[in-house]
């Protein structure tokens, strides 16, 4: 009803266009000659604000009170040579990645099985999980992790306790939320995908297991690698249990010296650049996998923690969805309509069961 | 039901709670102004506040939050001598504090900007034919209706703050609720299982209310296009 007739071209380039104008330039016109000597003159004014920060930033480093010249060789050279990097950063750049690695492998696994349990029919297993799942997204992952690591140490696992506290902590905490995005990826999915499984004589877990979550996870991918940016970053707090990952190496190495600023410095750095990386990638892909995928590919907003709630989905999306067809008379039928009401094993529901609720919110001012 | 009492007489539990609370607050205080300016700033039309802006922006979402909190102890106290008190736990407190807040702001700012994005184009093009300037635009017009649209962000990023405030054991606040649970842990090694339940119950019942509030809050407050 609401799609448009034009060629599949056209509408790629007006979302381009459209993004733009919405990213800078849509709250001001294009400058005229006024408007750009003003914008020039505050841009002056901005660089020397600049300027000034990073001088002031520069001579407190190197004039601290009472402490020695922080821009000083003989403190950088220690942080920088090829010995930090051989005994300290490299190894505890590898020990973050295996943490890291171990735990988005895990999480992925736990976010689909809790997902799909969160998506089931049968009704003890979706509270079960939704239960574990919403425990695990309200507890800091900090509290999992010095609980494991405290109970791992006393259960006689003394020799890599802190990595398998990390890896767990991580894998709970990021697994419900991929677990959530799993549950939102197969709601964002056309009905007719499930009813097309359902009416080709697949049960409802088959549906699930071979055409929805399949559909949902790829629809999924770059929320998926923005959560991986979260996994990377969340290793640091291993530090906090004396995991020996890049920012408890890059601490001894600066206790050892007493230059702790310049090796936290090299390490942040290194932090940045990889998930720097990610994030790219992740705002990257949106646009490669909407060919391979009838979900919508465009990173939804996490909803909040909101136990059970069916309107608990994300009101940015809903509120930018679409322009109203009929100039915002009702329309008649709702948006998945295909010629009948009846779906498979619910044929007597109400559109609110179907999908269409006439007297929620949203669709309140669509009345004459 | 006496364990719970024993462990309740012998330790500060709700007092850990309050600093978590107390860091929490202050913090969504100071990232909520930073994080207006910063958007108001990436939106402006003078490139060089966008790009400061932005270049904020990224920074903070890709470091670890610990990180910052160990350079804010380690780095710019213990090296560079800068301090808000001659209290240690008072200065520790601020400092992470101030570390929470950089960190968030940026997060607020994105919020902010999925908000700016809900906002459809005529409603910056009429602002714009009505004659309204840059800061009219956005302070009568833009930034109102792009608040509402951004509540159900704004509330997990601050969900995300009370999460996080358990970082600040990373910059020596030794008073909140994850430094005080290892220490427990520690002189009640058989009690383990309560001890952790204790403190993750206490998170579930303050983060529940918040999400349903800011669910309520963002149906209720969302512009009906």
């Amino acid at each position: 009803m609401s799609t448009s007739t034009t060629s599949p071209a056209a509408p790629k380039v007006k979302r381009v266009k459209k993004r733009k104008l919405n990213e800078a330039s849509v709250l001001f016109d294009e400058p005229g000659p006024k408007s750009k000597r003003r914008i020039l003159f505050i841009n002056l004014i901005g660089l020397a604000f600049i300027v000034v920060l990073a001088i002031a930033v520069l001579s407190r480093l190197a004039n601290p009170p009472q402490g020695q010249n922080q821009l000083s060789w003989s403190l950088w050279k220690p942080a920088l040579n090829a010995e930090a990097w051989k005994d300290f950063y490299l190894p505890g750049l590898l020990q973050t990645l295996e943490a890291s690695v171990v735990a988005i492998i895990g999480s992925v696994f736990f976010g689909v099985i809790f997902g799909i349990g969160r998506l089931l029919g049968f009704a003890p297993i979706r509270w079960i999980s939704s239960i574990i799942v919403e425990f695990c997204r309200a507890v800091p992952v900090l509290l999992f992790m010095i609980f494991l690591w405290r109970g791992f140490s006393a259960m006689g696992i003394s020799d890599n306790a802190a990595f398998l506290a990390v890896v767990v902590g991580l894998i709970l905490y990021n697994g419900s939320v991929v677990a959530e995005l799993v549950r939102s990826g197969v709601g964002n999915l056309p009905n007719g995908q499930r009813e097309a499984a359902l009416a080709l004589g697949m049960s409802p877990l088959r549906s699930l297991l071979s055409v929805e979550v399949p559909q949902a996870l790829i629809a999924m991918l770059p929320a998926l690698i923005t959560q991986l940016v979260v996994v990377l970053k969340d290793t640091a707090l291993g530090s906090i249990i004396t995991y020996t990952d890049l920012l408890q190496e890059s601490r001894r190495l600066g206790s050892a010296n007493f230059n702790m600023l310049q090796t936290l410095v090299v390490a942040a750095v290194i932090y940045f650049i990889f998930s720097y990386l990610l994030s790219r990638l992740a705002e990257s892909l949106p646009r490669r996998m909407r060919r391979r995928t009838t979900g919508i590919t465009i990173e939804p907003v996490q909803a909040p923690i909101a136990i059970m709630d069916p309107s608990n989905t994300s009101m940015i999306e809903r509120a930018g969805e679409r322009e109203l067809p009929f100039n915002g008379a009702e329309q008649p039928f709702h948006d998945h309509y295909h010629g009948s009401n009846a779906v498979a094993g619910k044929w007597k529901g109400s559109h609110f069961e179907h999908g269409h609720d006439p007297n929620h919110p949203v669709n309140k001012h669509n009345k004459w | 039901m006496s364990e719970f009492m024993t462990l309740f007489s012998t330790y500060d539990v709700f007092g850990a709670f309050k600093v978590n609370i107390e860091l929490t607050l202050w913090s969504a205080l100071f990232s909520l102004v930073l994080g207006i300016v910063l958007v108001m700033m990436r939106i402006c039309p003078v490139s060089s506040l966008r790009g400061l802006a932005s270049g904020f922006v990224e920074f903070f979402k890709n470091m670890p939050l610990t990180i910052i909190m160990v350079f804010m102890v380690l780095g710019v106290f213990g090296q560079l001598k800068f301090q808000f008190s001659d209290n240690f736990d008072t200065n520790f407190f601020w400092l992470a504090v101030c570390g929470l807040s950089m960190y968030t702001s940026a997060f607020v700012c994105e919020s902010l900007r999925s908000g700016i994005n809900t906002v459809p184009l005529g409603q910056a093009e009429a602002a714009r034919s009505l004659g309204l300037g840059f800061m009219q635009s956005a302070r009568i017009v833009i930034l109102p209706q792009a608040f509402r649209g951004s509540v159900a962000p704004l509330g997990n990023t601050l969900i995300a703050l009370l999460k996080n405030s358990t970082v600040a054991a990373a910059a020596s606040v030794s008073s909140e609720t994850s430094s005080l649970m290892s220490s427990m842990i520690e002189n009640d090694a058989s009690k383990i299982v309560t001890i952790f339940l204790i403190f993750a119950i206490g998170y579930v019942i303050m983060i529940i209310p918040i999400g349903l509030i800011t669910t309520w809050l963002s149906n209720k407050l969302a512009v009906r296009r």
